[in-house]
């Protein structure tokens, strides 16, 4: 879309599908999230992110840096009806990222899902630990290279060493 | 290959450990917050003072699940318990978890539906519809007009038997007994036209990427219509059993009340934003399909308390009711998927008589279609709430990232701020008004 501006709150803006998405640096991530507060997204619909490990050529605006670990946050703007989508490149196997947790309480298990599949920790999450998996589970199964595990189909013999 | 860490026998084969409700002193005081379910109410530092009146001594933490019949399958609640009165709570999940979105990320967009309507079993068609819908997005495929009206009349159907099942739980947690019984055969009679129609009762995948699976059978809109005649004079039932009951209504009014800024701060959806009083529905507010051609009315509550969320859902049956008349009136002719051989599979007869046909529907069904690259984010007012499904695709047959934002996994949040100072016996009334359903919840 054309009538978009380029950049809101001093970030790049761009149109997917028609939705409006805003790629945050993980500096300006809290403070662009709260100006957006401000601005009536006082919803926080969804948190989640994306392992990018085997798929980095992706279209995002020129002067920002593809990262392996991207988060995506959904506000919803209950007043005006509308929603953005913010896109924060994560860089690094074991990066922290500020939480959200005192701005929208609701994104608190949404972080902990986050950590447990993608083992991105939350600076300032009240409870971070794992939601889904068992507490002692080894890896974020939601990484790319994450293997999927298989049981072997036994047809007659169980198989042996290859 | 992966490998489960094996337990070391004793407590750590049945502990969660750290994901269990800790001991007041071993607590940070943010997560008493949240715990108590005063992240809104309190600062911290009043809440390190109410840490301090209470001693350990007069209380208990006690576990509740995930076997308890009144935790809708395996959602366990751990209690911080002065007496009666719950102080502290936390849901424990991931007892259902099977990683969903991680098979997701294997499968093709054709086999995608299978796996996604397995999340929330109890209305799966809006599992179907928003990854559907978030598959025609990337694709850039508009459906024929008679596929989005087959889906609405399907998802408004699941709706209602969806909220049959929610009136059967919730009579059966607070005691009333013979509601059950009538809930599910409602809800039965339902589950018998998804079955004519798609030859599935549950994990139906008859809303596939495209439009859907098959047109509806012969005689469809007679089985609809005496559907439709039959659940008034039972919905008047319920209204004599329960909603104007003495005994109902003192069990369940003014318990669990939330305010519309707490529910929006904690991304509570559906009928629980609803029942505080503020009209958020997505049919309405971000018409999706083709709801803004029909006429239905919001409900909302005005206290958002227990007896609220129950009655929203009663009267939402009635507007779904509505809904399905307008939508026979409405149904159009034509094309129930689109005609795209590089989308939806070529008509049998075809196969027979065509190489070119063979040769689509071999390759559909094996390499499946590949979708360009981009990353959307779709949502649909599910039974229970805001129901989302974010897409991310690299240009192949199958979705690099496929997340689903399950309403019931975000509503669960809002259960510690919902049982705070109330009873345990009401602590079962508020987990049955929330209607989580486990499989969404940890997919």
């Amino acid at each position: 879309m054309s009538d978009l501006p380029e950049t809101r709150h001093g970030v790049p803006v761009t149109s997917s599908n028609g939705q409006v998405v805003l790629h945050v640096p993980i500096e300006r991530y809290q403070e662009v999230v709260q100006a957006l507060f401000d601005e009536g997204f006082t919803m926080c619909v969804d948190l989640t992110a994306v392992d990018f490990l085997t798929h980095r050529e992706r279209s995002i605006p020129g002067d920002v840096v593809p990262a392996r670990f991207e988060i995506v946050v959904n506000l919803l703007s209950i007043a005006a009806r509308q929603r953005v989508r913010l896109r924060v490149q994560v860089f690094g196997d074991d990066s922290t990222v500020p939480s959200l947790f005192d701005l929208h309480p609701g994104s608190e298990a949404m972080e902990r899902e986050v950590f447990d599949m993608f083992g991105i920790a939350f600076e300032g999450h009240p409870d971070l630990t794992r939601i889904l998996m068992p507490e002692d589970w080894e890896g974020h199964p939601l990484r790319k290279d994450y293997d999927m595990g298989r049981i072997p189909v036994q047809f007659k013999a169980a198989p042996g060493p290859r | 290959m992966t490998t489960v860490s094996q337990g070391q026998g004793g407590a750590a084969d049945t502990s969660e450990g750290a994901q269990e409700l800790a001991p007041r002193e071993a607590v940070a005081a943010a997560e008493l917050l949240r715990e108590s379910g005063a992240v809104l109410r309190m600062s911290e530092a009043s809440v390190s003072e109410l840490a301090g009146q209470v001693s350990e001594d007069e209380t208990m933490i006690i576990n509740m699940g995930p076997q308890h019949p009144s935790t809708h399958g395996v959602l366990r609640l751990m209690l911080e318990l002065e007496g009666e009165t719950v102080l502290r709570s936390k849901p424990v999940i991931g007892y259902l978890h099977t990683g969903m979105e991680k098979t997701g990320e294997q499968l093709t967009y054709m086999q995608g539906g299978t796996n996604v309507t397995r999340m929330d079993y109890a209305s799966p068609f809006f599992n179907e519809l928003v990854f559907s819908l978030a598959t025609e997005a990337l694709l850039d495929v508009e459906v024929p007009p008679r596929a989005t009206w087959i889906r609405m009349l399907m998802c408004e159907l699941n709706r209602i038997s969806s909220h049959c099942l929610f009136m059967a739980t919730n009579g059966m947690d607070l005691g009333a007994v013979s509601m059950m019984i009538y809930g599910w055969r409602e809800r039965e009679s339902l589950l018998a036209f998804f079955e004519k129609v798609t030859g599935l009762r549950m994990n139906n995948n008859y809303i596939r990427p495209g439009g859907v699976a098959a047109d509806l059978p012969d005689g469809w809109r007679e089985d609809v219509l005496t559907i439709l005649e039959d659940l008034p004079p039972r919905l008047a039932e319920y209204d004599v059993l329960m909603t104007g009951q003495p005994i109902w209504r003192d069990r369940t009014q003014g318990l669990g009340v939330m305010t519309p800024a707490e529910a929006i701060a904690l991304g509570a959806t559906g009928p629980i934003l609803r029942s505080t009083g503020l009209a958020w529905d997505l049919r309405r507010t971000m018409p999706y399909l083709a709801y803004d051609q029909v006429e239905f009315d919001i409900v909302v509550g005005t206290t958002g308390d227990v007896f609220d969320r129950y009655a929203i859902r009663l009267n939402e049956i009635r507007e779904s009711i509505r809904i399905v008349h307008q939508i026979l009136d409405l149904m159009p002719k034509g094309d129930y998927r689109v005609q795209d051989p590089k989308v939806t599979p070529p008509p049998r007869a075809r196969i027979d008589e065509s190489m070119e046909a063979l040769i689509h529907h071999f390759k559909l069904f094996t390499e499946g279609f590949k979708v360009p690259e981009g990353e959307v984010y779709v949502a649909v007012e599910s039974p229970r709430g805001e129901l989302g499904c974010y897409l991310v695709a690299d240009g192949s047959a199958r979705p690099y990232r496929m997340h689903i934002r399950g309403p019931s996994f975000v509503n669960l949040q809002s259960l510690p701020h919902m049982l705070q100072g109330g009873m345990v016996a009401d602590a079962i009334a508020i987990i049955s008004s929330v209607d989580p359903i486990m499989g969404e919840v940890d997919r």
